[in-house]
């Protein structure tokens, strides 16, 4: 086994910021094969993948390629030993040529020589004919469709004669003919020894491509096995197959009427479509979905950063229309985003301006901020979330991650939304913020606020809501109740099968997992 | 709040300090009356320009047309003097018509989302060799006698512009900290996105603060102009870079988010008396320029320490421990 091994990881181990993001995940990969990566959202695919093309060092463990260790290895090391990766967003310079892209990274020849410019487009046309794309040579970048951009990054991988490519997600935004024609490319690279370690979404296009697939769940590997021995339903399992680890403190509230409601809502700009959902006083919907099937482009949608074109928006049965952040804050609607180091706080500004930004208007007195209003506002806050830190006017940056999250909720709190939408409210930070961030949530439901909450971690989805709303390709593909949510059965959603009559998800005859 | 979150501003202070007792021991004819005056005078319209400046600088941008727009409003400024326009009228005239010029570049620059650097510097060419087409060349003269010092006689006029520029400082001071627009200003300059997550509209705001500095753009060429007996077609050459480079020795971030008025007076308090400092220290006034280059070059270089040891406070966790 080991010796035909094109590339091995050994005992990888990597924390961010004391969060396991890997816990001793070995993994190999032979030359000639497809190896499918798969996972659910923060299982550690993409980390583990850094690792690999040298974008991130791991804490502990070793790669090897052809047996030989590679220490510290850099993005740079990476490609000269042929690793290439190829993202779901294709990463090339679109004000550039195809031939200047693909001579990027591929001719060493120094800053100061001449540029043989019939040389490269001779070879960019000869990589590209390798894949079997007619693209030419000439065009810019930037003008290609996302599959022909997709293939001029495999060219370019080809040309640096990668043995080891790595696929992220190639064919989410892929046609089925754009799939069809990149699996032919994948099957004629394995046919000349290359190693593929394709990661994916669609569990279904699996048997089609991959020899081999390795499961990840919470850091660790759950399992390899072969491809012709296990089935879509068994792959579900191994990759959710946990019991909740965590003790969410969900109370039972008495709902009230319903504040929020879309109806039909949709936005073309951001693929978001004919969209139906309804938030009650008191109720903690859960929004569940891959990452880009139109989550966080829902909630910018109803916070008025994106205008939806389509479809009507009711705030307590009233229609309004939100076009702008203001205007959203006006009707009593707060978002507090995903982001929350780049747009959830100001980082350099104190933490009782941070807590105070979106409602400046209720600290005016005569026109003017009141500051000691505002003081009184930050303590308050500062005391009631126990938010660490060294004083109300040390700027946000010096705080950790759990209370910058505690400063960007306590900003919108202080609107006293009627609906507030968290996207990803506990991503990266520890455990005891999460607790905390949690049985805040629970106070503001038990207090009537209409809660969205948009999360990756299934268990925090089925711990925290009410119902849960699974998103998948911008459309609201199921609904599931706090009783008959399960992890197998919004992945199943997310994942876009339909669930059967039995609300089971689709393909299983018997034995439906809890 | 405390003094060290005003290290940048304290610096340029003490820099200023030590200029003035450097001078103070070598010529002390420095502080005579007639000539703290005339450098009171002389550095009004800069101190009015640049509070405009330290408000784009805030959140951002930058406006490179304010020596063009200076040299406009005054021209204007004469013209509507001489066609009897009220001397009570003459100041809502030039501040509504810089507002005017710095509404334009506000609309390209935070509407229209055109890069301000280029589009103030469209503007500084072509209001400049507009106003050349337009006069010819030509400086206005025979101006009614009220129209210098504003009537008032020249000792009391000295004193009005002084005041004035002052005033301003000091007023907007105290709106950008007490008004939410202020807030808004420094919230924009730190992250766009984030404040406008937080409702607030950054086209507006960049807009507002286009418009407010070509208002006191007028401002300052109007105190200036009344000085003199004409008004000369050329005016404000170089008033950008001045104003610029007051507010970064003022311990303004040129990418915005950070910095005070306080710091802009120091600034140009310390960058307009370097020149007269240096001859009566009998230093040769063609040094002016290189050694006012010298100290934005160390306000820059001071910046990027003090950000360094900040950062490195940052992560110091004694810092963030509990309250």
């Amino acid at each position: 086994m080991t010796d035909n091994a094109l590339l091995s990881a050994n005992d990888i181990t990597k924390s961010y910021a004391g969060v396991d993001a890997l816990k001793h995940v070995s993994f190999e990969l032979r030359s000639g094969e497809v190896h499918a990566l798969i996972g659910e959202n923060g299982a550690g695919k993409s980390t583990l993948i850094k690792i690999i093309t040298g974008a991130v060092e791991s804490d502990g463990g070793e790669i090897k390629l052809d047996g030989q260790t590679l220490k510290h290895i850099s993005p740079r090391a990476a490609k000269q030993l042929g690793i290439a990766a190829i993202y779901q967003q294709p990463a090339l310079f679109p004000e550039l040529t195809v031939a200047e892209n693909i001579a990027i990274g591929l001719e060493q020849r120094g800053l100061w020589a001449r540029i043989d410019w019939r040389e490269r487009r001779r070879h960019a046309a000869e990589l590209l004919a390798q894949v079997g794309a007619k693209i030419a040579v000439d065009a810019e970048a930037g003008m290609l469709t996302m599959p022909q951009q997709q293939l001029v990054e495999i060219a370019r991988a080809l040309g640096a004669e990668a043995r080891v490519l790595i696929m992220d997600e190639p064919t989410a935004s892929l046609s089925e003919e754009d799939t069809q024609n990149l699996f032919r490319v994948i099957r004629q690279l394995r046919a000349q020894g290359v190693g593929i370690i394709y990661i994916s979404h669609r569990l279904e296009e699996l048997p089609l491509i991959a020899d081999r697939v390795t499961v990840l769940r919470d850091g660790c590997v759950i399992d390899t096995r072969l491809i012709p021995e296990v089935n879509r339903q068994q792959l579900i399992q191994l990759m959710v197959g946990r019991e909740l680890s965590a003790v969410f403190p969900k109370r039972e509230v008495v709902l009230g009427e319903v504040v929020l409601e879309l109806r039909n809502v949709g936005c073309a700009a951001l693929g978001v479509h004919d969209v139906n959902l309804s938030v009650r006083a008191g109720e903690i919907v859960g929004l569940a979905g891959l990452v880009g099937a139109g989550r966080t482009e829902l909630a910018s949608i109803i916070f008025g950063l994106t205008p939806a074109d389509d479809g009507e928006i009711l705030l307590r049965g009233h229609s309004v229309k939100i076009e702008s952040p203001a205007q959203a804050i006006a009707s009593g609607i707060a978002y507090v985003p995903e982001d929350r180091r780049r747009h959830g706080v100001i980082l350099p500004m104190a933490v009782c301006r941070n807590i105070t930004l979106a409602s400046l208007d209720r600290l005016k007195s005569f026109g003017f901020l009141d500051f000691r209003r505002e003081k009184e506002i930050a303590v308050d806050y500062t005391r009631r979330f126990g938010i660490k830190t060294p004083s109300i006017f040390a700027p946000v940056a010096n705080l950790s991650g759990g209370n910058q999250q505690k400063v960007a909720l306590s900003r919108w709190l202080v609107t006293k939304p009627s609906v507030l939408i968290l996207d990803e409210p506990t991503q990266g930070i520890d455990v005891g913020a999460k607790a905390e961030i949690h049985s805040l949530m629970t106070e503001l439901a038990a207090q009537g606020t209409a809660i969205l909450m948009i999360s990756s971690e299934l268990p925090e989805i089925l711990g925290m809501s009410d119902r849960a709303a699974v998103i998948h390709d911008g459309r609201i593909f199921g609904m599931l109740d706090r009783a008959e949510a399960t992890q197998s059965k919004i992945l199943a959603l997310a994942l876009g099968h339909e669930l059967t009559e039995t609300g089971a998800p689709a393909g299983s005859q018997t034995g439906q997992p809890g | 709040m405390k003094l060290g979150s005003y290290k940048r501003e304290v610096s340029a202070a003490l820099a200023f300090a030590a200029l003035l007792v450097l001078v103070g021991f070598i010529a002390p004819s420095f502080f005579s009356a007639t000539n703290l005056r005339d450098l009171a005078l002389n550095n009004a319209p800069v101190l009015l320009v640049a509070v405009g400046m330290t408000m784009v600088i805030l959140v951002g941008e930058i406006d490179i047309s304010v020596g063009s727009q200076f040299a406009v409003c005054s021209v204007v400024a004469g013209w509507l003097a001489k066609s009897g326009v009220s001397i009570m009228l003459l100041l809502p005239c030039v501040l509504a018509f810089g507002a005017a010029m710095g509404a334009f570049n506000g609309l390209l620059v935070g509407r229209v989302r055109l890069p301000s650097i280029i589009v103030t510097l469209a503007m500084l060419t072509a209001w400049r060799d507009g106003l050349r087409w337009v006069t010819q060349g030509a400086w206005v003269e025979n101006l009614p006698p009220n129209f210098q010092w504003f009537g008032l006689g020249q000792a009391f006029g000295q004193w009005l512009i002084v005041i004035v520029a002052l005033l301003v400082l000091i007023g907007f001071s105290w709106l950008l900290r007490n008004l939410g627009a202020g807030r808004a200003i420094y919230a924009v300059g730190s992250d766009a996105e984030a404040a406008r997550l937080a409702g607030i509209d950054p086209r507006n705001v960049v807009f507002g603060v286009f418009m407010l500095t070509g208002a006191l753009v007028g401002l300052a060429a109007l105190l200036n102009a009344v000085r003199f007996a004409v008004v000369p077609s050329n005016a404000g050459i170089g008033l950008e870079l001045k104003a610029i480079a007051a507010v970064v020795v003022g311990g303004a971030a040129i990418t915005g988010g950070r910095g005070t008025l306080a710091g802009t007076l120091i600034g140009v308090a310390l960058l307009g008396t370097i020149g007269t400092g240096l001859t009566f220290m009998g230093i040769n006034p063609f040094w002016e320029k290189a050694i006012q280059g010298g100290i934005i070059l160390a306000a820059l270089v001071s910046d990027v320490v003090l950000g360094r040891l900040e950062q490195h406070g940052r992560i110091n966790p004694a810092r963030t421990a509990a309250p």
